[in-house]
């Protein structure tokens, strides 16, 4: 992808001319400057970047970067991006949604473009809240959780974005911290060089309706016991004095503590290319408090694309029989031609 | 024509059959889903078509996949009217209706004109059929049907016996009972076999003990007619005088994708069609699905805001972004027009109208949705609307929606019906170097002070198709208002204003550079009949009918739905009266009214079926006090 003799660009290149209109301390300003950081480090031309949203405050994204952008309607960024991607595979799509866009109203259109591996990046921005709408809850509002449209708590059962991208089918599914930003920014970037879609949850604080929600992954004193660092190929190890690990009992994880008669040859050896995704599963499935929750990229396979399939077809068909002409096309099995002479039926009748 | 079928020509007249010579003729095959009645349908359409008569077909079909055999929800009908003068219309009456079983019988007699020809499959007329139908004793013998010239067949033994000698189950061997009816009805109508020979050797040709079956029961049904003593006649229909030229039988979807392709190739851009399967829209993307080396690619989106978010995402891109679908999809893309409509992004979409609302009656046609196309969406939201007026026509107009979607970065909305759809009629093969190209311009520089404005218009209102991509002309485009020119957010209300009006007179400007409406017969005169849509052949036919009859009458077709031509006022304050008969309740009444403060009779039919030419005549008729 990155080719050989592109003007060097900065983050700055990449900020458009508009204010940001994100509240103060909303985790949405840093997954921005991670992101231009990381556009202007991939060795691609600044006009060979789209970035397609739906609606809700993650989605103003595409206004505050200086590239092609398309701020969709309410859930429908994938199906815009898959046509994008389909008419144009020369271009690096990105897909900004949040948890009310991309699994509320849009959680069809995720399951398809993911199912469909259409190279299309997608970064859902997690803050288990509707910021837009002035804070009720989400589909991946905790059980309990009291908003103005639930006084007395939420009564659904949340929906886990890592799980959903795996059932369907996703080739790149990866979780990260808005304000880890080492840790975001690699992500994305191993998102964007990945061929197919990739799917990026970001757990996003939203200041002003959910604050401290992620807290617990986030604060200095606690978080490397909250965090599990996804790598490939290495056991799952976590905790401050990196003496916790993650086991299978079963068909169960459990949190074991090293030493004590458990190594490290017990633990779960993270493979992100494994042909199955039934450990990424299992591990989709580990949350707060009972687990340290992982980051780091679960899965990220290799399939061909939608786009490629689909135009390979093209190719293919246009190869086995010649491209097709209108002349061709206008012909059926029956044509007929009336001769000037035979132009010669009575006049119409009652 | 072959050997065989010369031979049966001379024998049937050397047995001196009375001939008759006929101008038109309606013939209507209908029997049970299995009985194959589509099939020999298009067959008999296709023979007469090569023929040289001038043809207009209706299939009419259950909308269940597989509906108990026998039953009267199972009854698959396909009406084919022929004729050796220019015909509308699909035809009023029938004059020779095949009917395969007593269900067929039952649900398609009322339509066959007394004394009309009426042949039947006796061997279906069993106790158990009989009932499935409703009927308490047997019409072939009760008297009932003596209206007409009943021919009863026993077609089912009579086919039998003819593939005695092949090795196939008694399955496949009665599954060719439509061609041996087929054979009959050539007979009776001097059809030439040829085609379908042609046809049947070409479609099992891996299968040569069925293609052996098939040409044999066409060929004994044809000499079966020989020995017909009820039939003591057959039937000529002279060739049409037709234009000059090469032609072929289409029906609407097919003309639409056709046009689909070709307007790609005109534009030298990728046909992107996103659809959502959906009755009577499905056969578009089939037919576009097959179509891959002419560079036309198709997505089977998951749903139909998809299908269309996938359209614009192409157009976007560059692509000619299309989304056919019926109007419960329609309901379903609102929202994603409207986007277009504040992009200000090219999109065509195609509604197959159906009769509804709601899932309605998804094989059944209807113009109802012209006011839902115009209006139904939240906001200021003006699109273009089009309608075809006949098959054949679809072609034409599908290349002009393209053009003006990309020339004007609109939606346009392409107004088709479930019977434009599955009709057919004869298509003059347009010469492909005679098509005007569609001419598209893409900036790539910035268009002021080496900034890229993208909203910044031509002398039309148009706003530039910068692609992504393109160096130096990154911009962002979206569903929230925009300031003019730049394209940024502004929430302004003066602005909001202008760019209301901005993006209405943009459509409007529109009807700079389209045809005017012109009317067929006097230029003033007692009435008007006007119309849009597919009910155009049953007009033009009713108001010919009406003029040679020395009535003051005259038709004009809109085509352009919106904006209109810009007579369209002054050309209906010519008549005394106007009248506009439509598929619905009245939409375009209730738009020509409210637009030109110009009175309109309605004539209204919602029964899921086209328009009668005799329905129009009567109310012309009680209109002039004739
Ligand atoms: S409402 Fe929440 S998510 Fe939205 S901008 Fe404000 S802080 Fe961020």
């Amino acid at each position: 992808m990155p080719a050989a003799t592109l003007p060097t660009l900065t983050p700055k290149d990449f900020a458009s001319d508009q204010d940001v209109r994100w509240c103060p301390g909303c985790g949405d300003y840093s997954i921005l400057a991670q992101m231009k950081k990381v556009c202007a480090s991939l060795g691609i031309p600044r006009e060979k970047f789209v970035f397609i949203s739906g609606i809700g405050c993650s989605s103003r994204f595409p206004y505050y970067m200086n590239t092609y952008g398309f701020h969709t309607i309410h859930g429908r960024a994938p199906t815009f991006a898959t046509g994008l991607k389909v008419a144009r595979p020369d271009l690096l799509v990105w897909v900004i949604t949040g948890d009310g866009d991309g699994l509320s109203i849009g959680g069809n259109h995720l399951l398809h473009a993911l199912r469909r591996n259409v190279d299309i990046k997608i970064v859902l921005f997690n803050n288990e809240i509707y910021g837009l709408t002035k804070g009720q809850y989400s589909p991946t509002s905790r059980l309990g959780t009291r908003t103005k449209s639930s006084p007395l708590g939420s009564i659904e059962n949340p929906i886990r974005p890592i799980t959903i991208a795996l059932a369907a089918e996703a080739t790149f599914v990866a979780r990260t911290i808005d304000v880890d930003v080492n840790h975001l920014t690699e992500t994305l970037r191993r998102a964007a060089f990945h061929k197919g879609s990739a799917f990026v949850e970001v757990y996003q604080n939203c200041k002003v309706f959910n604050d401290g929600v992620f807290e617990y992954t986030t604060d200095k004193e606690v978080k490397s016991e909250n965090v599990l660092y996804l790598e490939q190929g290495k056991p799952l190890i976590f905790g401050k004095n990196r003496d916790k690990g993650i086991r299978l009992n079963g068909l169960e994880p459990e949190v074991v503590e090293l030493g004590k008669g458990v190594s490290v040859d017990d633990l779960i050896i993270h493979d992100e290319k494994a042909a199955e995704p039934t450990l990424a599963f299992v591990l989709s499935r580990m949350y707060h408090p009972q687990f340290p929750e992982p980051v780091g990229v679960f899965r990220a396979i290799e399939r061909p694309t939608f786009e490629d399939l689909l135009n390979r077809q093209v190719e293919d068909a246009i190869k086995a029989k010649g491209r097709g002409k209108l002349e061709e096309l206008f012909q059926s099995e029956d044509i007929w031609v009336v001769e000037e002479a035979e132009a010669n039926g009575p006049a119409a009748l009652d | 024509m072959s050997a065989t079928a010369e031979a049966m020509t001379k024998a049937s007249l050397s047995k001196q059959r009375h001939i008759e010579e006929r101008p038109e003729v309606v013939v209507r095959f209908a029997g049970d889903s299995g009985d194959g009645m589509q099939l020999a349908g298009t067959q008999f359409s296709n023979a007469s078509a090569v023929f040289g008569n001038d043809i207009s077909t209706l299939p009419d079909f259950p909308a269940e996949i597989r509906a108990p055999a026998g039953s009267l929800a199972g009854v698959s009908g396909y009406q084919i009217h022929f004729s050796s003068y220019d015909i509308y219309t699909p035809g009023d009456r029938v004059n020779a209706l095949v009917a395969m079983n007593p269900a067929a019988l039952k649900t398609n007699i009322k339509d066959l004109e007394e004394g009309g020809i009426l042949i039947v499959n006796s061997d279906a007329f069993t106790t158990s059929d009989l009932q499935k139908a409703g009927y308490k004793t047997n019409p072939l013998e009760d008297g009932s049907l003596k209206k007409y010239r009943l021919v009863a067949v026993p077609i089912t033994k009579l086919n039998r016996e003819a593939l005695s000698d092949l090795k196939l189950s008694p399955r496949e061997v009665d599954r060719c009972r439509n061609f041996f009816v087929l054979g009959l009805v050539y007979w009776l109508y001097e059809r030439p076999l040829e085609p379908t020979l042609r046809w049947i050797k070409e479609k099992f040709a891996r299968n040569p003990a069925v293609m052996e079956a098939n040409i044999r029961a066409l060929k004994a049904g044809y000499s079966y007619g020989e020995t017909l003593e009820e039939l003591p006649v057959q039937y000529r229909v002279p060739k049409a005088k037709i234009a000059p030229g090469r032609y072929r039988k289409i029906t609407g979807n097919e003309a639409t994708a056709l046009g689909l392709v070709t307007a790609g190739q005109l534009a030298g851009k990728t046909l992107v069609y996103c659809s959502y399967p959906i009755t009577p829209a499905s056969d578009i993307l089939h037919t576009l699905a097959e179509m891959r080396r002419y560079g036309v690619v198709t997505i089977q989106a998951e749903d139909e805001i998809a299908a269309i978010g996938a359209a614009i995402g192409a157009s976007f891109g560059g692509a000619l972004g299309v989304t056919g679908t019926s109007g419960p999809g329609v309901c379903l893309k609102s929202e994603a027009i409207n986007l277009a409509v504040m992009a200000e992004l090219p999109v065509v979409i195609i509604d197959v109208q159906r009769a509804g609302p709601s899932t309605g009656m998804p094989t059944k046609t209807e113009q109802a949705d012209l006011l839902q196309a115009l209006f139904g969406r939240n906001g200021e939201s003006p699109v273009v609307v089009l309608a075809p007026a006949s098959p054949a026509e679809c072609f034409t107009l599908i290349i002009e929606a393209i053009r003006l979607a990309v020339s004007y970065m609109t939606p346009v909305f392409f107004m088709s019906d479930g019977y434009l759809a599955n009709s057919a009629e004869p298509w003059p093969i347009p010469k492909v170097e005679e098509l005007p190209k569609i001419e598209i311009k893409h900036p790539t520089e910035p268009n002021e002070d080496g900034q890229f404005m993208p909203y910044k218009r031509d002398h039309r209102l148009v706003r530039p198709w910068a692609l992504p991509g393109t160096p130096g002309l990154e911009h962002r485009i979206g569903g929230l208002e925009k300031e003019d020119v730049t394209g940024n957010v502004s929430y302004d209300p003066l602005n909001h204003e202008h760019m209301v009006r901005t993006r209405a007179q943009k459509v409007a400007n529109i009807a700079d550079e389209i045809p005017p409406l012109s009317v067929l017969g006097p230029e003033t005169g007692d009435l008007l009949v006007i119309s849009w849509g597919s009910t155009y052949g049953a007009i033009v036919a009713a108001v010919e009918r009406a003029q040679r009859k020395g009535l003051s009458v005259a038709c004009a077709q809109l085509r352009y739905l919106n904006p209109m031509p810009k007579n369209t006022g002054e050309v209906l304050r010519r008549y005394k009266r106007v009248l506009v008969p439509e598929l619905n309740l009245g939409h375009l009444r209730l738009l020509l009214q409210g637009r030109y403060l110009v009175e309109c009779v309605g004539l209204n039919k919602v029964q899921g079926r086209p328009f009668l030419v005799s329905e129009i005549e009567e109310k012309i008729h009680q209109l002039l006090q004739v």
